[in-house]
């Protein structure tokens, strides 16, 4: 029942900043292009349901492909950077400086060079999320405590075995760190690429609705994409909880807060 | 696993480089533990005792000289060991039984066969109804105990402990020392022991080693004769109170001591 007391103050607040918005937007006739009143939003959603809706799945599709491309890749790459001197000697560094350059300004090249379908969508999504994941992936590996691979080393365990019970468990706290960013960073990573060229999805609806000045549209395509974000960070946190309830409950207990 | 090995360290030492800059911090040592024996090292902070024991594991390379524990001399980590930090460094993700388990694992040995010894061990130090708890749930002192039963469970023929009882309370510290030699009685094997408390070094050892300021040396070699078990009236003996006496003395002349304080503030 913890839960319940637990999501239910937050939810209160959420309910009188919305009142209250409400409130002042009749109050002072506010005119709806300017800022709808959240009623006004609530009609526009509701009426334009399947349109928003079809938009959303476009986007959450391009959201999850290039998200779970950034785990695929960054994952075995930390590993390799972690464990070969020539990696971290010579690639880390590389990508390490390709991370300064900033994405969004290239994004209009990858339409040039992917058109407007997926694959540029993917590659921007991709990117916003590949370098806090394995930045976070390398920091995990390197981060083991040195008194810990000493007990190990004394085992005589092969890297294999040390690889699978020491150093990836050892690393799940950070790498969840990365991951955590990396939802955030993937939502805007496809609402910016579909800003930049695409016939579908929420970003496209969102210029739409934005150069028509339906702002209640706009505000609404927008709580749908925010909705896609919070239920995307907090699968992964239930992951997390899932896979090294160890570490969120160390968290919890010491009261740490989030480390983002 | 079973019996016990000697250890031999014939001209051991370590100098650390850093650039251009070289610090020794032991001279060359030759020591003899015998099977079986339980041997003390006994010194201040920074003294070199903790390399001492890296290097008989075989964690770190000596820069000079050779150490050989059983018959093989010591090229990589040795196998024949558990090994006690001062922390406890037991792997979070897992359980208490699962930590002790795991010394199983990574050996490649059939750790569910273990598990009624491990229980067992639980048991003796104290930790039964703990078995399925998390590090984060445990006291200092109890982590500590687990880190033990994880260096015996595979009965090591040499155990190698490195200040185990430093962050410890007096209490539990006195209560894993009797513990300790229990265990050590009931299951002989040969255990090099570092320490800065030097009625730790006495009340657990055959013999101790006290070792001077850094670069270290063994500065005198004490062999105790106290009957076992000491447990814990052995602290009356005279014999305890001499050899206490006699290392304070020692640090006393080296200046690891000073007999009066000298701190004053104003």
């Amino acid at each position: 029942m913890s839960w319940i007391r637990r999501i239910a103050q937050p939810l209160g607040l959420v309910l009188a900043v919305l009142a209250v918005w409400e409130l002042a937007v009749r109050l002072f006739e506010v005119p709806n292009y300017l800022l709808p009143a959240p009623t006004a939003i609530l009609a526009d959603l509701s009426r334009r349901w399947p349109r928003i809706l079809g938009g959303a799945w476009i986007t959450g599709l391009e959201i999850l492909g290039g998200f779970a491309l950034a785990v695929a890749i960054s994952l075995p790459l930390a590993t390799g950077i972690a464990f070969n001197a020539w990696m971290a000697r010579v690639v880390y560094p590389l990508i390490v400086a390709f991370q300064v350059v900033p994405k969004i300004a290239i994004a209009p090249i990858f339409v040039i060079w992917f058109g407007i379908g997926w694959i540029s969508k993917l590659t921007l999504v991709f990117l916003l999320c590949f370098f806090p994941m394995l930045v976070n992936n390398v920091a995990g590996f390197r981060g083991i405590n040195a008194e810990i691979m000493d007990f190990a080393r004394s085992t005589g365990a092969n890297a294999w075995r040390l690889f699978w019970r020491i150093r990836l468990p050892s690393a799940l706290p950070s790498i969840f760190t990365g991951l955590r960013i990396g939802a955030v960073n993937a939502v805007t990573g496809a609402v910016v690429a579909e800003f930049i060229a695409s016939d579908k999805g929420l970003g496209y609806l969102l210029l739409e609705y934005n150069g028509n000045l339906l702002a209640s549209a706009v505000f609404a395509t927008v709580f749908v994409l925010s909705a896609i974000g919070l239920a995307i960070y907090y699968a992964v946190e239930g992951i997390e909880r899932l896979a090294i309830p160890w570490h969120t409950a160390q968290r919890r207990n010491e009261s740490v807060g989030e480390q983002t | 696993m079973t019996g016990t090995l000697p250890i031999r360290l014939a001209g051991a030492s370590k100098t650390f480089r850093r650039g251009a800059q070289t610090t020794e911090a032991l001279t060359p040592i030759d020591i003899e533990i015998a099977p079986g024996e339980f041997f003390a090292v006994v010194g201040p902070s920074g003294c070199g005792k903790s390399t001492l024991l890296r290097m008989i594991a075989g964690l770190i390379p000596a820069t000079s000289g050779t150490i050989t524990v059983g018959a093989g001399t010591v090229t990589k980590p040795v196998t024949e060991v558990g090994i006690v930090f001062q922390s406890p460094v037991l792997l979070d993700w897992r359980t208490v039984l699962g930590n002790v388990l795991a010394q199983l694992e990574l050996r490649g040995l059939d750790a569910t066969s273990y598990e009624p010894q491990a229980r067992r061990l639980l048991d003796a130090v104290g930790l039964k109804g703990f078995e399925d708890r998390y590090p984060f749930e445990l006291s200092g002192g109890m982590r500590q105990r687990v880190a033990i039963v994880r260096a015996l469970i595979h009965n090591p023929p040499v155990l190698l402990m490195d200040e185990p009882f430093g962050a410890l309370d007096a209490l539990t510290r006195e209560q894993l020392r009797l513990d300790l030699e229990a265990l050590w009685l009931a299951k002989p094997k040969t255990v090099v022991f570092i320490t800065h408390s030097i009625d730790e070094a006495v009340l657990l050892a055959d013999r101790v080693a006290v070792m001077s300021p850094r670069p270290g040396s063994i500065e005198r070699l004490l062999t105790i004769d106290l009957p076992r078990p000491r447990g814990i009236a052995a602290r009356q003996l005279p014999a305890f109170t001499k050899v206490v006496e006699e290392v304070t003395n020692l640090f006393l002349e080296r200046g690891v001591l000073q007999a009066t304080g000298k701190l004053s503030l104003g």
